[in-house]
């Protein structure tokens, strides 16, 4: 059997037969019914995209201070004095009630 | 007073989707006529056809208007049968042995006098699509586009995004798909 003559002979019945060119009743309403309802989805896809950038950079945000603390130390100088502050400052009403007594 | 295809593009891209329903009832028939060379069942056309309108929607904004609107959409259908066809992939190693008694006719008269007996019938036709449908996806979009519609490899290259050396490559292995398959046609209908 010469198969490239049958192949021909195939691909000329495969040009013969054209398919319709029919659209189902109403096919342009229910594509516009579905893109509405995406766009309802679409909506809350674009909360839940922007919640998780917002997340996203709160931890790259969390991740650079505490990097930089580690790297960066308070002077234990300045540790002192500004805990010892604290202190005075907290007991300074104790204090003053001390001394009018 | 009708609006023009880039006044209804222009409208759907500032937000007013009604706008493109004008472009879908437009497009519809050549958008299923396309459908309907790829898949056999009018639910899967149907399927493939909302899929590259749903896909057109989307990628509206992608539309430079630099050609006309008709051509980005058939290239995008033609994308979307691809994926179809891929998605779909059946069993293609069905036997022939299931060759209707009108498809088997025909053979038996190609094998005795093949240049005389006509194309133009239901039988090969029949066996055509059953052929095609044995075809891997990228061989069937080969052989359809550039055997069955004709299109120069260039069109070709601009529908599915391929470039030219490769729908060439492509095209070489198609042709070579399809006759190992034709090969495998029974030699007598009587075996």
């Amino acid at each position: 059997m010469n198969l490239a003559e049958l192949q021909k002979k195939l691909i000329a019945a495969a040009r013969t037969n054209a398919p319709g060119d029919g659209v189902p009743y109403a096919f342009e309403k229910r594509v516009m019914a579905l893109l509405a309802s995406r766009a309802v989805t679409d909506d809350l896809a674009l909360w839940v995209r922007g919640l998780w950038r917002a997340a996203v950079s709160c931890v790259g945000i969390a991740l650079l201070v505490s990097a930089w603390a580690l790297f960066n130390p308070a002077s234990s100088a300045n540790t002192e004095d500004l805990s010892q502050n604290f202190e005075n400052t907290l007991l300074a009403s104790v204090d003053q009630s001390v001394q009018t007594q | 007073m009708e609006r023009t295809e880039a006044e209804l593009i222009s409208a759907v891209l500032k937000g007013n989707a009604a706008s493109f329903e004008p472009l879908v009832q437009k497009y519809s028939p050549r958008v299923f006529a396309t459908a309907r060379r790829y898949a056999r069942r009018e639910s899967e056309v149907e399927d493939i056809a909302q899929e590259a309108w749903l896909k057109a929607f989307e990628k509206l904004g992608s539309f430079r208007g630099e050609a006309p609107f008709e051509h980005w959409l058939m290239r995008l259908t033609v994308r979307t049968c691809y994926d179809f066809l891929r998605k779909h992939q059946r069993n293609r190693e069905s036997a022939f042995s299931d060759l209707t008694e009108p498809e088997n006719d025909w053979l038996e008269r190609f094998r005795t006098q093949s240049e005389a007996v006509s194309e133009n019938t239901d039988a090969a036709r029949l066996l055509v699509a059953r052929i095609l449908e044995r075809l891997s996806p990228p061989a069937r979009l080969i052989i359809m586009l550039l055997e069955i519609e004709d299109r120069s490899v260039r069109e070709i290259a601009a529908l599915t995004g391929w470039s030219v050396p490769l729908v060439k490559v492509r095209a070489f292995r198609a042709r070579a798909e399809m006759r190992k398959i034709l090969a495998k046609l029974p030699k007598d209908k009587y075996m």
